[in-house]
């Protein structure tokens, strides 16, 4: 995988820093995409993750699990955040079920902080990537800023 | 009115738990996550078992935040779901033998899920209760926390809407 253009940071190196995460490991991520307050984090299909056993879609928590990770990396991806970040709330809307047998890709844009909150939207896609599989909207904590940022709401 | 005899209680007891196992057991990513459920008459209580791959940060450690999450989507579908087919398991009109050997009823769909993240999860079991605050013909709206320690000290809620199976979308 090649170095992104923006940050300099090889979705590669990325993806060990995620895979330190054992749920990231156990339900196997993997950043796909990486720079400026976003991220992208694919999760492949697994009959395990399988929340109806009659239609065989994935379960709507294993795709909770790829938003928050996805969220929380585009925080962390953002060029005026430092630290850990966590998750102070997230909501997230299923517009249609997953395709069966297609993993499920993850894109998250942090597209506002303050001093103490990330804001971040977020979107889910299966192979079909005109019609999202889901939305979802979450606020993050900020630890530290770097440099002067603009005093916000929170 | 002739008075019936009540049925003894390994009936009752066998007959609900079941259909309860068969209800969460039957779904692959409750048992990947780990999930079993305690039940008190008609109440459930969701019980994440701890284990090493339900850790996010390994350098709290705590628990992922999407898998709280994820316990709470667990817990409340499968509430959801059990209230709903308790009067059929009562009176013995849900085929047990068929429901044991996988052939589960159609379970409720998540249209939104919010969560509210309290307090980190400690690197130990969780447990949490849903409560269905409206079950329409259509849609569903249910309240579900999780808490470790102290029943008080809830380390995540969540409020949800679900989409009940006898009328898809």
């Amino acid at each position: 995988m090649s170095t992104d253009a923006e940050t300099g940071i090889d979705p590669a190196v990325a993806t060990e820093l995620i895979l330190r995460l054992p749920q990231a490991r156990a339900l196997g991520l993997k950043i796909t995409g990486f720079g400026d307050g976003w991220a992208e984090i694919h999760m492949p299909f697994a009959a395990q993750l399988v929340g109806d056993p009659e239609t065989g879609v994935i379960h709507g928590g294993a795709v909770s699990t790829l938003m928050d990770t996805c969220g929380g990396a585009s925080v962390m991806a953002h060029p005026q955040v430092e630290g850990h970040t966590a998750t102070i709330s997230l909501r997230i809307d299923y517009l249609r079920a997953a395709t069966p047998g297609q993993g499920i890709t993850a894109r998250a844009e942090c597209h506002h902080v303050t001093r103490s909150v990330a804001f971040v939207r977020a979107v889910a896609l299966d192979e079909d990537t005109e019609r999202p599989v889901a939305m979802a909207t979450g606020t993050f904590t900020v630890p530290q800023l770097r440099g002067d940022a603009p005093e916000g709401t929170a | 009115m002739s008075h019936r005899k009540p049925e003894p209680v390994q009936v009752v007891k066998q007959r609900r738990d079941t259909a309860l196992r068969a209800l969460a057991g039957g779904v692959p990513y409750v048992n990947f996550l780990g999930i079993t459920f305690d039940r008190r008459g008609d109440e459930l209580t969701g019980v994440l078992n701890f284990d090493e791959k339900l850790i996010g940060n390994p350098d709290l450690p705590a628990l992922h935040g999407g898998v709280t999450a994820a316990f709470l989507e667990v817990t409340s579908i499968i509430t959801l779901s059990w209230m709903s087919l308790w009067d059929e398991v009562e009176s013995g009109r849900l085929d047990l033998e068929a429901l044991e050997q996988g052939r589960l009823p159609r379970l409720p769909k998540t249209i939104d899920f919010t969560i509210d993240y309290l307090r980190p999860g400690l690197p130990r079991d969780a447990y949490a209760r849903a409560r269905v605050t409206r079950s329409g013909r259509r849609y569903a709206s249910v309240h579900a926390e999780a808490w470790q320690d102290n029943r008080d000290k809830p380390i995540v809620q969540a409020v949800g809407h679900f989409l009940m199976p006898w009328d898809e979308r």
